[in-house]
């Protein structure tokens, strides 16, 4: 994958670049593009892959032009036509998920694919999600993977919170992007897209980890209840990083829209 | 100088083991430890106490806002502050603050310290805090990253509000009011002066200059700790050529305890400041800053939230001994605590002083006590500071001459002759 970037009306995108074949769209979750760059390079492998940064992830300038959930469903179509892509596969993970279901509603006659892979953006009181803005470092690791203690282990190399420099260094990257992420999904991430499900006319598969501690599979059921063409992969030893636990069976159930 | 007696007003009543058994003091703190026929001694007390400050001849007595917090009972200081305007005479009323940016619309925090200084006859100091990213964005919900901007629309809206004598439309981006028509007014003319506490940011900073508001730095680190922060502020004032170096553009909570000696400042206070070091400030480290709360710039120059600690609390288990030294507090003998606070006025260049006497779980009579001897032997040694700045009232209540107080009704007696029946 090669890092590129673009112009947009509201500010300039980076995105990761790579692959050949039918064109596809993946939008990362609140945590950026660091977990999924294995699985976006397997993704390459039968997709011509487009992954572009939320502004203010990665080295990318933040917007501030960007508010509300309608600002992002719009700009993250205005960064597929300024990539020139027209109807291409839509996927999105987490964050991501949210987004491209707000695309997919807004815009129904523009996805006829459409993967969401353990999407945000509902919200069930009986099951609430927990407060990814409220978790100290070494509290991800339960709700992101299935196997809590390699998932540790890749998320503390080359990571020292007592190191001042580090330490600073790393608050800024989370002020930036996890502030970019709040603005959707702060303090819950609950937009409404709930009420206007209905509206997405897309082939659809939604793609959860069984194990998944931050979303739980459990809101794959009103996912499928509301989007009417929409078909369920539950994916086995996988948490919420599906993409990085295992990127084959996405991969595989991705696949299958095309 | 400036001398504003404040109450936090914590909870006095959180068990030994607190910090070992709970999770945090603030956001979640188990509501199961607030007990509502305690509080309604407590609050009393409390309010008495601060009555008790504008008595022994402070400047200002102060409240702020804090949501579900264990060392903070004043959701709505501005309750509070009502019912103090009705029972004192000439004191300020000093309001450090109310968080402008979670009022729907912010217009009811212009309305209200309208109120109140209508009530008080001119004595209201405003006060307008972005707020803790606890009480913001945790308790309240607010979006951290679009904070700041709501904040600064919601003092656009309340500054016009109070200069505008026709009624306008103000449409912003997060308040839409077509009318808005400022009803009552202030007495003070355009406004009551107006502090900001701030926690560093360059882009606060810039706010108060921009505005002529007062800068005030609300830490419980103490004034060695604080002075770094106050420096950059002094260092901003001079860059940016602001027309004089008033200190009255600054001020300072410190955390006091006053005794007949030194020795007695410890047998007196230290397990009161042990209960509010080590009790009431363990605060969960993952609400101390939401992502986007501060800005970019303010996390680049190094300053770090005072909460943003290490988990198990925000003091190591501190002896009376290290807070002393380390001047978290200052405590002892008359003599002491004037010697300390000359190097705090004078090195934090602070006209505004906010004396933190009530401290964790002490009881009513040993802060009378501390506020007492503070009052008498410490504050008039203090007040020679800044001659040349005597004057500068920009930043003080300024009250009517003539101001009526509570309870002057007529007796039932006199009524019938008045009314002529």
């Amino acid at each position: 994958m090669e890092l590129k970037t673009i112009p947009t009306p509201r500010v300039v995108v980076h995105y990761y670049e790579g692959g050949k074949g039918q064109p596809l769209v993946f939008l990362h979750g609140a945590g950026g593009l660091d977990l999924d760059m294995d699985f976006l390079d397997a993704l390459s492998q039968r997709f011509h892959v487009f992954a572009p940064l939320v502004p203010g992830y990665g080295d990318s300038e933040e917007c501030p032009e960007l508010r509300d959930m309608l600002d992002f469903t719009l700009h993250t179509w205005d960064v597929v036509a300024a990539l020139g892509l027209r109807d291409p596969i839509l996927v999105g993970f987490s964050m991501g998920g949210m987004i491209a279901s707000e695309m997919a509603a807004v815009a129904p006659h523009d996805v006829s694919r459409l993967a969401l892979i353990a999407p945000a953006g509902l919200w069930l009181d009986e099951h609430p999600i927990a407060d990814i803005f409220a978790l100290l470092p070494y509290q991800l690791p339960h709700y992101l993977f299935y196997d809590e203690v390699a998932g540790s282990k890749v998320l503390s190399t080359g990571t020292d919170l007592s190191d001042p420099k580090f330490l600073q260094a790393f608050l800024v990257r989370n002020a930036r992007q996890l502030g970019a992420a709040s603005k959707i999904m702060f303090p819950i991430p609950d937009r409404g897209l709930l009420t206007r499900l209905y509206r997405i006319q897309a082939k659809t598969i939604l793609i959860w980890g069984e194990s998944d501690r931050l979303i739980p599979p459990i809101y794959a059921q009103v996912f499928l209840k509301r989007i009417a063409n929409a078909d369920l992969a539950m994916i086995r030893e996988a948490g919420h990083v599906v993409p990085y636990e295992k990127p084959e069976a996405v991969i595989r159930a991705i696949a299958a829209l095309a | 100088m400036k001398f504003t007696w404040f109450n936090l007003m914590p909870w006095p009543y959180l068990p030994e083991d607190f910090r070992q058994k709970n999770h945090s003091v603030w956001v979640d703190i188990d509501s199961k430890l607030f007990d509502p026929e305690k509080s309604h001694e407590l609050y009393n007390t409390y309010m008495d106490l601060l009555e008790y400050a504008a008595k022994v001849g402070f400047d200002g007595i102060g409240v702020n806002e804090h949501h579900q917090n264990g060392y903070g009972l004043m959701p709505s200081p501005n309750l509070i502050a009502a019912s103090l305007a009705r029972r004192t005479q000439d004191v300020a009323i000093v309001v450090l603050g109310a968080s402008i940016a979670l009022y729907n619309p912010p217009l009811r925090v212009a309305e209200e310290f309208a109120m109140l200084d209508c009530i008080s006859g001119g004595r209201l100091v405003a006060g307008f805090p972005v707020g803790t990213s606890m009480d913001t964005n945790y308790c309240y919900g607010q979006i951290p990253a679009l904070t700041r901007e709501k904040y600064r629309e919601a003092n656009d809206l309340i500054l016009r509000a109070w200069h505008e004598r026709e009624p306008f439309a103000f449409n912003g981006r997060y308040t839409k009011l077509r009318y808005v028509n400022l009803w009552p007014r202030p007495i003070q003319q355009p406004h009551p002066p107006i502090h900001i506490p701030g926690g560093g940011s360059v882009e606060t900073f810039d706010f108060c200059l921009d505005n002529t508001y007062s800068y005030s730095y609300l830490s419980f680190g103490g004034y060695l700790r604080g002075k770094t922060l106050m420096q950059a502020y002094w260092d901003r004032v001079a860059e940016r050529n602001t027309s004089d170096l008033s200190p009255y553009r600054a001020g300072f909570a410190q955390t006091i305890c006053v005794a007949e000696t030194d020795q007695e400042a410890e047998r007196l206070y230290s397990e009161h400041i042990s209960y509010f070091y080590n009790r009431c400030l363990h605060v969960y480290p993952g609400f101390a800053d939401a992502p986007g709360y501060r800005t970019i710039k303010t996390i680049q120059k190094g300053v770090l939230s005072q909460y943003a600690r290490p988990a198990g609390g925000l003091f190591p288990e501190l002896p009376w001994k290290d807070l002393v030294e380390g001047g978290y507090i200052v405590a002892g003998s008359p003599e002491t605590v004037r010697q300390r606070m000359e190097e705090l006025i004078q090195q934090l260049r602070v006209g505004n002083v906010f004396c933190l006497l009530h401290i964790g779980d002490m009881p009513k009579e040993k802060c009378m006590y501390s506020t007492r001897l503070f009052a008498e032997k410490v504050m008039p040694r203090l007040r020679n500071f800044f001659p040349e700045y005597e004057s500068d009232n920009r930043f003080w209540s300024k009250p009517l001459a003539r101001r009526v107080s509570a309870g002057a009704l007529p007796a039932d007696s006199e009524v019938a002759s008045v009314v002529g029946v």
